[in-house]
């Protein structure tokens, strides 16, 4: 893999911004800042930043509950992120949205949807624009293992195998939709495997090396940009957390969370750029003030920030 | 006799349980409702335990293969109670629900029956904006073969739940997540309450305000404001919504002359609107001032507080209401 240094700094850059953004999330929350409830991406960060580190800003992403992530890989503005997350005006759906809807369609984040499975058949749809508009983007659509029990999973995947359309089916596969374990919805042992049925690749990737993911991702980007089709990537993963804030997560036995705490993936990258001789010590702390650095920024802009006009509830219901 | 006084959220489940043990056809079928999870508003906590997963079934998030399949362990001998974790997620079974478990009864000349629970949390307040926070009720009420029931008290989740779990109908049964942890009396024995009655939940004389689920408490408070400025006002609960119970509600306006109709869900093509069309067409006469509706704008539900608080109906804007009427004929 040809990847150069910078790319590897910025994908260490882009997981550690997700990490300490969540981690500022929790605490805000913890102290009644953030109305309504998170679902965090801690944990999970490798995917969406070896995702999107194949993507330029015109493709496109699809992105689900657990968003926040998601958006901070495509490139989203720290500041206007927690400003939605915190209700506020300048957040980037005017507080209209919230943690489970954050959208930027000026770097192609085209939302998150809070329905499991919803997103599916939209980045379908972005594929068809794209082909129809005959450019050559692409559209990465996320969703869970949960998700892929869902209708929709069927319908969207079918349906962007057969038009050969540019779409990466992303599924982030964590075990679990919130209290449920992965083997007691689907008896397939990978999501993966389910590529078959449609006729079109499926990989299986360790979703926590954000090298492989990255990897895995470059090849579908070629398919999709070269006119090939669709594929299905499964990256497995873990959430370091409960679904969402008041979840303690007792349904996870010790065993299975200590073994997947020791694979962060954070940690494992830090490591892979200590050793490749990447990077120094020093440096690496110089990042993590330089990522700090621009997550109190953005909690102060999102603090000082004024709450929407009540009257503001009635704009926007039609363009 | 001492009644206990519990939680919506325990009257709900008393019933469950009541009914399941006394009927070996009841299960429970529903996304993390079982021993993991207890249900996402933790209606269901404990009976996985009791009953065994057979009955009390966790699934995938498949909520179209959810209803469809309590569709057809309906017209095949059981009486399934599924839940859907939010109101909003119905819209993904809806042919199951609006053409197929409504329609399967009529279209198939009688031969077979849908005794179908579909249980599900409405409502807004807790700022989890668009997509977790509808009142949808009115979809259902505008499907002939379903029928609509939404308790405000825990008293009468109990009792409508009882009988929507033995009736021969698919039933929608609207929970509100405002109401789960509000506490009433409920006897621990066996009771019902039939569907199409409602009840009279305050008495007065000057102004009648019909409401359902979080907004009669709403409208209760409302009520206790408008008797210190000296208006009484009479709040009735129809409690189902199909069938309506039209007579209680003509007869508490044939005796005030005033109404206003009090919905969390969406004005246009809303329950508002069509208790009020009912009045206009056959109560018009009793009425001494235009009817007045506080229901939700048409928007969708936002996420930040100000904001959700601005369009979802509180206690002033009933007691505005009422006093506008008030003015307009006495
Ligand atoms: C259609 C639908 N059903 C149920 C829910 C409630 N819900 C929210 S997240 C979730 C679990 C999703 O699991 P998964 O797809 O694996 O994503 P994860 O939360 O693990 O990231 C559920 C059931 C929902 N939001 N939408
Ligand atoms: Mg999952």
């Amino acid at each position: 893999m040809d990847l150069s240094k910078e790319k590897k700094i910025a994908m260490y850059q882009d997981m550690l911004k997700i990490r300490l953004f969540e981690e500022k999330v929790f605490e805000l929350y913890g102290q009644n800042i953030v109305p309504g409830t998170i679902h965090l991406y801690a944990g999970e960060e490798a995917v969406a930043v070896g995702v999107c580190t194949n993507l330029r800003k015109e493709d496109y992403i699809v992105s689900t509950h657990r968003g926040h992530g998601h958006c901070i890989a495509k490139g989203a503005r720290l500041d206007k992120t927690m400003a939605e997350i915190l209700g506020k005006k300048t957040g980037y759906c005017k507080g209209k949205g919230g943690s489970m809807h954050i959208a930027d369609f000026s770097i192609g984040m085209l939302g998150a949807t809070a329905v499991v499975g919803a997103g599916i058949p939209i980045a379908t749809g972005a594929g068809l624009s794209i082909k129809l508009r005959g450019t050559d983007q692409v559209a990465a659509c996320f969703f869970g293992d949960g998700a892929s029990n869902q209708g929709t999973f069927h319908e969207g995947v079918n349906m962007a195998a057969i038009w050969k359309l540019p779409v990466l089916f992303i599924c982030e596969n964590n075990l679990y939709a919130m209290g449920t374990h992965q083997r007691r919805v689907m008896l397939v042992k990978h999501v993966m495997e389910r590529a078959v049925a449609y006729g079109i690749p499926g990989v299986c990737v360790d979703g926590n090396n954000v090298l492989e993911v990255y990897e895995a991702t470059l090849e579908a980007c070629k398919r999709a940009r070269n006119g090939d089709g669709p594929t299905l990537i499964e990256c497995k993963t873990y959430r370091r957390k409960g679904h969402s804030r008041w979840d303690p997560a007792t349904y996870r036995p010790k065993g299975e969370v200590d073994e997947w705490l020791n694979k962060d993936p954070i940690q494992r990258m830090k490591k892979h750029l200590i050793v490749d001789g990447v990077f120094s010590e020093s440096k690496l702390i110089e990042i993590e003030e330089e990522v700090m650095n621009s997550i109190e920024e953005a909690v102060k802009f999102a603090l000082d920030s004024p709450f929407p006009q009540p009257e503001e509830a009635l704009e926007d219901v039609y363009a | 006799m001492n009644i206990p006084k519990i939680t919506y959220r325990d009257a709900l489940r008393q019933a469950l349980i009541e009914e399941m043990r006394q009927d070996p056809t009841v299960f429970l079928l529903g996304e993390d409702i079982g021993r993991y999870w207890n249900g996402a508003f933790k209606v269901t906590a404990g009976l996985a335990e009791e009953f065994g997963e057979d009955r009390v079934r966790d699934t995938p998030i498949s909520e179209s293969a959810i209803i469809g399949a309590a569709v057809g362990a309906a017209i095949t001998g059981m009486r399934p109670i599924a839940e859907i974790m939010f109101g909003d997620l119905t819209a993904l079974a809806m042919d199951q629900i609006a053409n197929q478990a409504a329609k399967i009864h009529y279209m198939f000349g009688g031969q077979a029956k849908v005794p179908l629970v579909i249980r599900t949390p409405f409502g807004g307040g807790v700022n989890i904006a668009a997509h977790h926070s509808q009142s949808l009720e009115a979809w259902f009420m505008h499907v002939p073969g379903l029928h609509v029931a939404l308790p405000s008290t825990p008293y009468d989740a109990k009792g409508l739940l009882k009988t929507a779990i033995r009736s021969d109908n698919p039933v929608v049964f609207c929970e509100h997540k405002l109401l789960y942890s509000l506490e009433g009396l409920v006897p621990e024995e066996d009771y019902t309450i039939p569907f199409g009655v409602a009840e009279v939940k305050r008495e007065g004389s000057d102004v009648t305000i019909v409401a359902t689920m979080f907004m009669v408490n709403k409208s209760l408070q409302a009520a206790e404001i408008l008797e210190k400025d000296g208006i009484s006002v009479e709040v009735v609960d129809p409690r189902t919504l199909v069938p309506l119970d039209k007579t209680t509600i003509i007869d508490s306006v044939k005796k005030t002359g005033h109404l206003v109709i009090v919905s969390e869900d969406c004005k246009t093509g809303g329950v508002t609107a069509e208790i009020a069309a009912i009045i206009a067409e056959e109560a018009i006469d009793y009425l001494d001032a235009p009817i007045k509706r506080v229901a939700k704008p048409d928007t969708p539900i936002p996420f930040s507080p100000p904001l959700e608080k601005e369009i979802i109906p509180d206690k002033e804007r009933i007691v505005d209401a009422v006093k506008q009427i008030r003015k307009r004929g006495s």
